[in-house]
């Protein structure tokens, strides 16, 4: 069955606007704003001195040398998009949204968020323009990152804990879409992956490919050629998608995802959508989603809030069926492991999110030789969590 | 099997009284017996919800009704087999599914309306299917003689126009901004979605639903255009009285659509 001829953005078979006919005239405008803002060269100064002098960037590529003699292969250096104002890559694009949103004359912001990453980036940025804000979130997410909630409330949003389905993201972004529809005049929804219904998963890469169209200027630099690999975790797949789009057309570049498996992708514990989901429509996008055989959304795990998510963005969809990137899975246990062996060799403690990135890197640096190159981008920095972290290592330490 | 144009045409006053339940909610012994009884109370056309486990457009009311029927198991075949039980035993009814456009594609959009045809269904209403992606649903149902529901909301204003042409069956008119859920007042300017869509297209009716729960609220929202769809009302009572709610619906079916036929 072929996708309908009228539909938008589509990235192969992938993408579409699956949503309700409410939110239609919302996406249409904001393409069109998009559309124009896009190519604007005020719009887009305004972007970079606000990613420069207030986001920190451009994030270092640190090369890890530690990490690179105690691996004995490949050469591995860390994109560090944990070390961006509120410590993810998430800022990238909230700054890109809400700068967007005000030229739409919008005043008012909703997002929803996993391990709060997006939530706490979507209330800066609030603050910071004078916006208001909402964040969902789902009630146990509330529970396992609640300093971000606190962070959140902190920075003047209102966080709305989310309590149906599973309580979890997937949840979080029903919830924030049902909202989207009640309230459309004054408000953007603020989008935190490169998933729902054309223009995000577009929008929402274009601002992310900050992340690899500096990281393809610097390691040209420090390395005077491009990388072997580019790794990143998986979860909608924002981190990922930035960290690829530069070098999409660099065919000698392997380009890997690393997906949440939770206890196992044999288990029903897990949220590798790659491994073991199918096709279907969802969020407004046709994608692979975890799902039964009658199309119900299936209630994904992992110890990362932030990967818990039972699909993935339809660019990526396009580029596993192609081929043109891989994706593979990596469990709580090895993610942990990464988790803790980053901090030990670098001094770096990464997100549990950004730790199944390393956790492959960790495997895939032994087989290659010292002239190869690995950029694996960190996404976010770990102090979220390390209570949680804790308590998996059988420790009795609340926040 | 009829048609849902035989359902408008076949009302006392043309006016269609429509209401909505999740198939399965409490069970779906119950839901055969619901379907009946709000045939004989006076229902026009039934929408029979097929539980999703992410309805984005529903409200708690509705959300609620998914998780029950889904904690019971049941299944898209649960929901087709109960319809061929209702024709086996002589139920004449008009039925549309309302489901979620993952619900359908993963069963394989063919071979859903190919059942849908088989049981006597009429057709499919999914929310999440704008204008710009019903081809690829509408194809397969079109194929078997049966309709894809299009919806138009009080955001569509320019929109109205060629979703209205391309209509089929009946035009769903979402009343209010939000989700599914009751509301105490409809502010929306039904009269004038009603006459863009007529302009349109004069050959397809159209039916007001979303926030619908008095009588005469459905009777102001029949009056503005060719029917009052009521679902949470309705799925609210199913919540209340489970498995004895055969009774207290049909009641309120009953008052429900001669307020509807009384105009």
């Amino acid at each position: 069955m072929a996708n309908s001829p009228t539909s938008r953005g589509r990235f192969g078979i992938h993408g579409g606007q699956y949503i309700p006919e409410t939110l239609m005239n919302a996406v249409i405008e904001l393409e069109e704003a998009y559309n124009h803002y896009k190519d604007d060269p005020a719009f887009n100064a305004e972007l970079t001195e606000l990613f420069n002098s207030y986001a920190g960037r451009p994030s270092l590529l640190y090369y890890a040398a530690n990490m690179t003699a105690d691996l004995g292969g490949a050469k591995v250096y860390l994109k560090r998009e944990d070390l961006n104002h509120t410590g993810a890559h998430k800022i990238n694009n909230v700054l890109g949204q809400a700068l967007l949103a005000k030229k739409m004359g919008k005043t008012r912001l909703i997002a929803e968020t996993g391990a709060g990453q997006h939530g706490v980036a979507t209330a800066t940025a609030a603050a910071l323009m004078g916006m208001e804000c909402v964040v969902y979130m789902g009630v146990e997410d509330m529970e396992r990152q609640a300093l971000n909630v606190y962070r959140m409330r902190l920075l003047g949003t209102e966080v709305r804990g989310v309590s149906a389905g599973t309580g979890t993201l997937k949840d979080a972004v029903s919830e924030t879409f049902r909202e989207w529809t009640n309230r459309i005049d004054d408000t953007h929804y603020c989008l935190g992956s490169v998933m729902g219904p054309h223009p995000f998963p577009t929008m929402v890469r274009d601002f992310q490919a900050v992340i690899s169209r500096e990281a393809r200027a610097q390691i040209l630099e420090a390395e005077g050629k491009l990388p072997d690999a580019v790794l990143a975790c998986v979860g909608g797949g924002s981190n990922a998608i930035g960290s690829f789009y530069h070098f999409i057309g660099d065919e000698g570049v392997r380009l890997i995802g690393c997906e949440a498996a939770g206890r196992g992708i044999d288990t029903w514990e897990t949220a590798a959508t790659m491994s073991t989901g199918k096709l279907g429509i969802f969020h407004g996008m046709k994608s692979y989603f975890c799902q039964d055989e009658y199309g119900q959304i299936a209630p994904v795990y992992s110890i990362s809030a932030g990967l818990d998510y039972p699909g993935v963005g339809p660019e990526h969809a396009m580029l596993h069926d192609s081929g043109r990137a891989e994706y593979v899975p990596v469990t709580d246990e090895e993610a942990v492991c990464a988790f803790e062996y980053l901090s030990r060799t670098e001094g770096v403690i990464p997100a549990i999110e950004s730790a199944h990135a390393v956790a492959h890197a960790i495997k895939l640096a032994p087989t290659m030789s010292p002239d190869q190159v690995l950029i694996v981008t960190l996404s976010g920095r770990g102090d979220k969590d390390v209570a949680a972290i804790a308590r998996y290592r059988g420790e009795d330490l609340h926040e | 099997m009829k048609t849902i144009a035989d359902a408008f045409a076949a009302s006392p006053n043309g006016k269609a009284f429509i209401p909505f339940i999740t198939a399965g909610d409490p069970t779906i012994e119950v839901t055969e017996r619901l379907v009946c009884a709000m045939a004989d109370a006076g229902a026009d056309l039934i929408e029979l919800g097929v539980p999703f486990s992410d309805p984005t457009a529903e409200g708690p009311v509705i959300q609620d009704a998914n998780i029950r029927a889904l904690k019971n198991a049941v299944t898209t075949d649960d929901v087709f087999d109960m319809v061929g039980r209702l024709r086996a035993a002589g139920c004449t009814v008009p039925l549309v599914i309302m489901t979620y456009a993952n619900v359908v594609f993963s069963y394989g959009i063919e071979r859903f309306a190919a059942r849908e045809r088989e049981v006597g269904l009429a057709g499919v209403i999914l929310p999440d299917v704008p204008h710009e992606e019903k081809a690829e649903f509408s194809e397969a149902f079109s194929a078997q003689g049966l309709d894809v529901v299009s919806l138009i909301a009080p955001t569509s204003h320019e929109r109205i126009r060629q979703i209205a042409a391309d209509a089929q069956g009946f035009v769903y008119i979402v009343s209010s901004l939000g989700v599914t859920g009751v509301r105490g007042e409809i502010t929306t300017d039904i009269d004038s979605m009603v006459s863009l869509i007529r302009a349109a297209n004069p050959q397809v009716p159209c039916a007001v639903g979303f926030g619908i729960s008095t009588p005469e609220q459905a009777a102001r929202m029949a009056a503005a255009s060719d029917g009052a769809i009521v679902g949470s009302a309705i799925v609210r009572m199913i919540g209340e009285h489970g498995e004895d709610a055969v009774e207290p619906v049909a009641a309120y079916v009953r008052e429900m659509a001669a307020a509807v036929h009384a105009l």
